[in-house]
């Protein structure tokens, strides 16, 4: 259909059919005001602040609402529009509390900047007003429904966006208010503590409880960071004022989270000001921790691990970094740990994923979930199988909800019946434990119904044969009987997947939790080149971690076999470059995995440990081995914010930053590389840990004389292929995605486009075994049910110090 | 909740919503003649019946819960044994009914369209019950009170059990 051209304020405009006029005033850079009016609901036009006079309409209209019509000649600040607008003020100033001065909201208030901009200050309409308890029932936020405009913007993120479905409008009328069903306080609803309502809300009736009295907007400098619990990476303005945090807001224009956040980012963050902090070096003597001097503390450091390594060899010394250190921060840790000597670099928590990497790799050539997260919101179909986002990662789970609403299939495949079901067009509520025979049977129709892409299997994949043999015994009878399904839900779930021009495959890195999870994995990566929908936009195969820089960390190369962007150190060519960049003498020797190293108990070669931001002894299950271990150690040295379950058994204690404290990047589950921003100045003796490692380099006798972290960022882009293209300035705006392997290049939005990481794709007939992806013993069972957060791994160091514990009991990071 | 309604609650038979919702599965937008189906069924929509509907409809309970009070029709309470209905015609009106729904709600301690917590009655308003001789006029359950005085009111409501 043409455009349509119409004039708005004397400019004209040429718009698509069904355009509202408020998009065109936009267009036009003219602001129009809205109190309802949210781009991702649909429009209701409730409020009628945003009228505009159309010439030849008899009434004023909606703008939000009203789409453009030909030669449509509008005016948006008309004297009659002006005063419809100042009539609406007055009719919500008649009953609405005019306590501004006291109010949290003073200064960001859609309501009092119209009354500004209108000169309204007080209504000349007597009546009624509302006169509804103040609710301050739950931890997180307090609601007065007296200053509630009724927009309705909270409601539709709640139902649509969130799907918690917490609250809705009840009554009618006059009496119309915005609650919980039968009015039960927040806390006992399906509330999830988002924020979203809260962070959307134009007026002053929902405010978080940490904001109180904290400060005005005005007086608080706005710092954009990334969020530090999940792997999703989601963008956060840090609102601080006096080197205090006293909010949290989402970055609207962030292509990772578009201005959604969970309960972890939009709550968790409080753990910064904990009092718990390690605020100074601290050294065990007679057991008890004693502060002391930075000079003291490295000294201590240096003599130890070079009196262990003088007795018992380089290879005793082992070093653990963190999947919630920044790129520089695991960068300069492995490099000084292999600089001592040692390939003896991991960490404790990837062991949680090491599965499900392994399968990914194999089958792919690349660990790293395929596609971006937005990309998921387009697709045509979605299968979540093993996973609960909505625990998880919450952001993943409002994409699927958006993909539904744009008219996806949604098969959700889980024991449980988890929230994205109600939007779920197929749900398989199998046995726990059967994903895998499930998978193998999707593959079974598909083949047999010839709904594959041969094209995609003969030009891209090899080992098809294999699996067209493997799953040839997997007949939707046949499951049936296994997984407790219907076999037509199996055979309308494998053509729903199939039959998709895009679809995507949502689980969790975490399942790798479970026993025969490298095999679910490949099953996954079966199902996705089958139906080629891998390399393509909108599909994939998506295993999100749970840590925030595992991506990272591993990219950087903490790890016992590889250096930065898994550049095998197996290779000579690979040790030599290191070597060369790095002036030392990378060993040959393969390093151990922390796994290896635990395994061997008190007969383990490792006889220092240096553990950089984790906590493994925290990390579930029964973990007396591992404290004999620690124990037993001859030096220990842990630098962690907290003083931790680990860090009590260390013989030194160095204090580490907390993520607002530091600039680097962090790199997500999308491979965005993204920079963060120092908002706090670090309490007490503690320095930003790149300093740390550096200073610590140093005494060591080793010349590393950065200036910042923008100069160790440089050198990882220097040394790894995949991040060569970036540096901080590139980051800035959006982060970029790898492989950016030029200055010019605009990042990868997902990969194996046109051929995988490994060549081919490798297909893998994996069996079904029935003792297959059960749960490892201990308190990991209840809660990987679903891919829920592995506690085995994440240790609630940090949710355990903030008031989202008071929600997210049994979470784990 | 009155202890009598968590009584009538905890009696709620939740395969009779089961076996309502059944045919609608799968299409939310049948929300309201599910609603007006359960309460057929029960006289009212007990919190137990609503939440089933909400987990077996896969509709969260705020939802419902908003059409159930946007809707005249819907009772979230059950009503009482008794009921009383006020006439607000216009010669009941001018005879002083106002004032006999005021002492009526003094004594019951309930509005017009509640119903008292031990379900002994519940208070309606109606436009006219065409008795106007009677003037002002109730009817408890089939029977009319005429010719009322706020005074007359207490012994009358005290004759029903």
């Amino acid at each position: 259909m043409s455009a349509i051209k119409l004039t708005i304020d004397g400019q004209e405009i040429e718009v698509a059919p069904g355009t509202t006029i408020l998009e065109a005033a936009r267009q036009l850079g003219i602001d129009i005001p809205t109190f309802c009016q949210d781009p991702e609901l649909p429009p209701n036009g409730a409020c009628r602040i945003c009228v505009v006079e159309v010439e030849k309409a008899r009434a004023l209209v909606a703008s939000c609402v009203a789409p453009v019509g030909p030669d449509m000649v509008v005016y948006t600040e008309s004297e009659r529009v002006i005063n419809a607008r100042k009539n609406n003020l007055g009719l919500m100033l008649a009953n609405h509390p005019l306590d501004c001065i006291t109010c949290e909201k003073t200064g960001t208030c859609k309501l009092q900047d119209y009354c500004y901009q209108y000169g309204v200050a007080t209504s000349e309409f007597e009546g009624e007003v509302k006169n509804l308890p103040y609710d301050d029932t739950n931890e997180f936020f307090y609601r007065d429904m007296n200053k509630c405009i009724l927009c309705g913007i909270c409601v539709g993120k709640c139902q649509l966006v969130v799907g918690a479905g917490a609250i809705d409008f009840t009554k009618r009328g006059f009496v119309t208010n915005v609650s919980a069903g039968f009015e039960d306080p927040i806390e006992e609803s399906s509330c999830v503590f988002c924020g979203m309502c809260i962070d959307n809300c134009p007026v002053g009736a929902l405010i978080p409880k940490y904001v109180t009295g904290k400060g005005r907007p005005w007086q608080t400098e706005s710092v954009p960071s990334v969020c530090p619990y999940c792997s999703l990476g989601c963008n956060i303005n840090l609102h601080v004022k006096d080197n205090e945090v006293i909010e949290v807001s989402p970055v609207k224009e962030s292509p990772v989270n578009r201005g959604h956040l969970c309960v972890q980012g939009k709550f968790g963050w409080d753990f910064i000001h904990s009092g718990d902090r390690v605020t100074a070096p601290l050294v065990k003597s007679d057991g008890v921790f004693v502060e002391v001097s930075w000079e003291e503390a490295l000294d201590y450091i240096v003599d130890n691990i070079k009196e262990v390594q003088t007795r018992y060899g380089a290879d005793a010394l082992m070093g653990l970094s963190s999947p919630k250190a920044s790129n520089e921060d695991s960068y300069l840790f492995q490099k000084l740990i292999r600089s001592l000597g040692t390939n003896n670099v991991d960490s404790y928590s990837k062991h949680c994923h090491a599965s499900s990497v392994n399968g990914m790799m194999d089958a792919f050539g690349n660990a790293a979930t395929t596609n971006s997260i937005d990309e998921i919101a387009a697709t045509d179909a979605v299968l979540v199988i093993g996973a609960n986002p909505a625990e998880t990662h919450p952001i993943l789970d409002y994409r699927v909800r958006e993909a539904a609403r744009n008219g996806a299939k949604l098969i959700v495949a889980a024991p449980e019946m988890i929230g994205l079901v109600d939007v779920s067009t197929g749900y398989l509520p199998l046995k726990q434990g059967t994903e895998l025979a499930l998978l193998n049977a999707m593959a079974n129709v598909i083949i047999n119904e010839g709904l594959h892409d041969q094209a995609f299997i003969d030009n891209r994949t090899e080992g098809f044969d294999q699996l067209k043999k493997a799953v040839e015994k997997y007949t939707p009878e046949y499951v049936a009987g296994i997984t407790g399904l219907d076999e037509q839900e199996i055979l309308s779930a494998a053509r729903a997947y199939a039959s998709a021009e895009k679809a995507v495959i949502l689980s969790d890195a975490a399942v790798s939790n479970k026993i025969g999870a490298a095999d679910f994995v490949r099953a996954l990566a079966n199902l996705a080149m089958l139906t080629g929908n891998v390399g393509k936009e909108s599909a994939g195969v998506y295993l999100p971690y749970g840590e925030n820089n595992l991506q990272g960390m591993a990219d950087m190369g903490a790890l016992p076999n590889v250096a930065t962007g898994y550049q095998h150190l197996g290779e000579e060519a690979v040790r030599e470059k290191f070597s060369k960049a790095w002036g030392v003498k990378i060993s040959d020797e393969p390093g151990m995995t922390a796994a290896e190293a635990f395994a061997d108990g008190k007969n383990s070669r490792i006889k220092a440990m240096y553990i950089m931001g984790e906590n493994p002894v925290a990390c579930g299950g029964d973990q007396a081995d591992l404290v004999q271990f620690l124990s037993n150690l001859d030096f220990l040295v842990v630098q962690d914010i907290f003083m931790t379950e680990t860090a009590s058994l260390a013989d030194v204690i160095l204090p580490a930053s907390a993520f607002a404290e530091k600039l680097g990047t962090y790199t997500n589950t999308e491979r965005r590389v993204q920079l963060n921003q120092p908002a706090l100045e670090p309490p007490g003796e503690v320095y930003p840990d790149w300093a740390v490692l550096v200073e610590l380099a140093e005494w060591f006798g080793f010349e590393w004389d950065y200036v910042g972290p923008e100069e160790v960022f440089d050198e990882i882009a220097s040394l790894t292929p995949d991040y060569s293209g970036m540096s901080y300035r590139r980051l800035v705006e959006q982060g970029l995605q790898w492989p950016c392997p030029a200055d010019d290049h605009p990042g990868t939005k997902y990969l194996h486009q046109n051929s995988f990481s490994r060549g081919k794709g490798l297909f893998a007939g994996v069996d079904y075994k029935p003792e297959a992806l059960q749960m490892d013993e201990g308190h990991a069972a209840e809660c990987c049910a679903t891919g829920v957060h592995s506690c085995q791994c994440l240790s609630e160091t940090l949710t355990r110090r903030s008031v989202i514990s008071a929600f997210k009991k049994g979470c784990c990071v | 909740m009155s202890n009598e309604v968590a009584a009538l609650n905890e009696d709620i038979d939740l395969s009779q919503v089961d076996s309502i919702v059944e045919p609608y599965l799968g299409k939310k937008e049948m929300v309201i003649p599910i609603l007006q189906k359960v309460q057929e069924h029960f006289g009212y929509l007990p919190r137990p019946a609503m939440e089933q509907v909400a987990l077996r409809m896969h509709i969260p309970l705020s939802r419902l819960y908003g059409v159930t009070t946007f809707y005249a029709q819907f009772k979230l309470k059950p009503r009482g044994r008794n009921i009383i209905r006020v006439c607000k015609g216009t010669a009941c009106h001018i005879q002083g009914s106002p004032k006999i729904s005021e002492r009526i709600e003094d004594i019951l301690d309930v509005e017009s369209g509640e119903t008292t917590d031990d379900l002994r009655f519940t208070l309606e308003e109606v436009a006219c019950i065409g008795c106007c001789a009677l003037a002002p006029v109730i009817m408890v359950n089939d029977d009319p009170h005429g010719r009322l005085t706020p005074d007359k009111v207490k012994d009358i409501l005290e004759s029903y059990e």
